[in-house]
């Protein structure tokens, strides 16, 4: 089934949740609402789920509106953050509460809820745990069966809240392949919600990036990372490197260097960021003629595949960070406290929002 | 497999504490003078003003011997007391049970206007003097009250009458049950029901499958009390009972018109009855307290352990 949100606004006093929020969520795909906290994609969530009532807007699940309908008639499978298990239930009760709580004439007979919660507890792989109680089970477990439970009533559209935000990093990391291969094999909707980006580009088939209550970007996790639509995306999406200086005709002045800017071909002398990846700089050693920002090397870790760089910019002291392949490193044989020279290899350029609005212009141009 | 855990972290922790204890007692430890006074004190404060004056209750009861103590208590004045006072309880009791566990749920699960206000007012009868609770009855009840006329008119007693009373315990007790549940339930929070309902349960359901068995423990205790104190309570009854024998006396004000009767032994005996509802009170406390606390080690309210 799939989702829609046309135009949601929300406000919690002064707060505004969400800013006319418009957005669809295509039958069976798994899409990651993606911020920091305070962004309102809790929230987003939770008027979908209809927990949370929209100020103004409408949600329509397949085509048809839904925003006046009760929050157990649009029978959505809801797993929390944390977990939220009925806690003097067992594993096994807590999976077929949503079975039993049916009208009496929906409600499948008492071995077909069993049949049920067995085959889910197959599922996630507990079955072993039906007659515990929640909390003699790990995180791990607790959201599996959390994940359990929201199935069990068969619903059209999975939603998750940060279903793994409680979870130490290691079982995390399981969880989300695990969960990516659950909903490979049901393909039900899904939305879930979180802050970690990660999780969001691993997980995902598409990612809708959020903040201050709008809708940054949405893009599979290719797209959002290798081509940030605004200066949010780049800074939230993996660290990234500034270089502030002003555009003038396709080129970018860093310093008294001179960086090709195709994009800002209209620019005239107007302030501009550039954000570089760490991996999109190259870098070189330094000799007199040489194209490129001067920097200092102040520490190198290299080990594993990867080395990461710590540079100074010898103009202005800001920070740099290069990765460059380890073999690399070991190659050019550098020291600590020798001159570089970096180009960025590939770079987005945007127009400083702030340096634009005293300059009277109106919004930010980006650059894709 | 909750028994196996508990036993095994359980003594484990006991034991590291135990050694830790006495690795300490020299360095942390008051001079034996200073600790055996201190307990002294306690002690005799205790016998003194606690278990004297319990002691004393049962000793003048069977003064005069079981017979006398017997016949005090099978006198129809004073059965009549005793029932008046278990009608009351009767009727006090479940009616704060269903206000303090509607209250206790609107304060803890909903957010709205007016919510402090309410958890004022909630505990007014806790600081008004029981006096001037059976006062406001009377002044508003009574013969010279505000309804006393209409009352008259339509040939209905509340003051100086079993309503009247049911109506001054009530005030007097309902605090009770809701300053119990209130905090257990907003810890609680309100995630599990909203999990209920997302699942499809109705308010109904959700209340009596998810939120009842959370706080059934609390609802217990505080029934405890507030029938503990239904049942004792003296000042605002006394106020609103009139004293008439056999109709509006209560257990406490049977207890007082036969002491200031000279009656000792006979109004040792019905003391000795609220005495008795003490120890059964204590008891039942200390035992829904160990059966929660129990449930709690299996059911914690923080969740995380991965």
């Amino acid at each position: 089934m799939s989702i829609e949100v046309r135009n949601i606004t929300k406000h919690f006093g002064d707060f505004v949740a969400l800013d006319n929020v418009s957005l669809e969520f295509p039958t069976g795909e798994l899409v990651a609402l993606l911020g920091p906290s305070g962004c309102g994609k809790t929230t987003l969530l939770r008027i979908i789920a209809g927990m949370e009532i929209a100020d103004a807007g409408e949600v329509h699940f397949h085509g048809e509106d839904a925003t006046q309908r009760d929050v157990r008639e649009r029978k959505v499978g809801f797993v929390f953050q944390h977990y939220a298990l009925f806690r003097h239930m067992t594993v096994f009760d807590n999976i077929a509460f949503g079975l039993r709580m049916k009208p009496r004439a929906e409600r499948p007979s008492k071995e077909a809820i069993k049949d049920k919660v067995m085959a889910l507890l197959k599922l996630v792989q507990l079955d072993w745990l039906a007659d515990r109680f929640p909390a003699q089970l790990s995180g791990g477990q607790r959201q599996r069966i959390a994940l359990a439970r929201a199935l069990a009533t068969e619903p059209k559209v999975l939603l998750l809240d940060e279903p793994f935000g409680a979870l130490d990093a290691k079982v995390r990391k399981e969880l989300r392949r695990w969960l990516r291969r659950l909903h490979d094999e049901i393909h039900v909707t899904s939305i879930f919600v979180t802050h970690d980006q990660e999780e969001a580009l691993e997980v995902a088939d598409r990612v809708v990036l959020m903040n201050h209550g709008r809708v940054e970007q949405l893009g599979t996790p290719a797209e959002v990372y290798d081509t940030p639509a605004s200066p949010f995306v780049f800074g939230f999406l993996g660290h990234v490197n500034l270089f502030h200086g002003r555009a003038h005709d396709g080129w970018l002045h860093v310093g008294d260097v001179a960086l090709e800017a195709p994009d800002q071909a209209g620019a005239a002398n107007a302030p501009a960021v550039a954000y570089a990846r760490p991996h999109e700089i190259e870098l070189d050693r330094y000799s007199p003629g040489q194209q490129g920002i001067r920097v200092q090397l102040l520490r190198a870790l290299a080990f594993g595949s990867v080395a990461r760089l710590e540079l100074e910019r010898e103009d202005n002291s800001e920070l740099i960070e290069v990765e460059i392949p380890t073999e690399l490193y070991r190659k050019l044989a550098l020291i600590e406290g020798e001159s570089l020279v970096v180009r960025p290899k590939k770079m987005q350029v945007f127009l400083d929002p702030r340096a634009a609005a005293q300059a009277g212009a109106p919004t930010i141009a980006g650059s894709t | 497999m909750a028994g196996a855990t508990t036993i095994l972290t359980k003594p484990v922790a006991g034991a590291s504490v135990a050694i830790d204890v006495q690795r300490n007692r020299r360095s942390t430890e008051e001079h034996p003078a200073v600790k055996w006074g201190l307990i002294g004190l306690a002690v005799a404060f205790m016998l003194l003003f606690l278990i004297m004056p319990l002691v004393t209750v049962f000793f003048e009861a069977f003064r005069k011997g079981v017979g006398v103590y017997l016949a005090a208590l099978s006198e129809p004045e004073a059965l009549s007391a005793i029932k008046l006072t278990l009608l009351i309880a009767g009727i006090a009791v479940p009616v704060n049970l269903v206000f303090g566990v509607a209250a206790s749920w609107a304060i803890a699960k909903f957010d709205f206007r007016g919510k402090a206000l309410l958890i004022t007012l909630i505990d007014l009868p806790f600081s008004v003097s029981p006096i001037v609770s059976g006062l406001i009855y009377v002044l508003v009840f009574g013969a010279q009250g505000w309804f006393g006329p209409w009352l008259q008119a339509h040939d209905m007693k509340v003051i100086f009458a079993v309503p009247g009373i049911v109506l001054a315990t009530i005030f007097v007790t309902f605090p009770f049950i809701a300053r119990e549940l209130i905090p257990l339930m907003m810890a609680q929070g309100a995630e599990e029901e909203e999990a209920a309902i997302v699942l499809g349960a109705s308010g109904w359901q959700t209340f009596w499958y998810v939120t009842l068995p959370n706080i059934k423990w609390g609802v217990l205790y505080g029934v405890i009390l507030c029938n503990a104190r239904a049942m004792g309570e003296f000042g605002a009854v006394s106020v609103v009972s009139g004293h008439i024998r056999g109709q509006t006396n209560t257990m406490p004000l049977h207890v007082e018109i036969l002491y200031n009767e000279y009656q000792f032994a006979a109004a040792f005996a019905v003391a000795s009855l609220l005495a008795l509802l003490a120890f059964v009170t204590l008891g039942l406390k200390s035992f829904v307290e160990w059966k929660a606390r129990a449930e709690h080690e299996i059911l914690p309210l923080e969740a995380p352990r991965t």
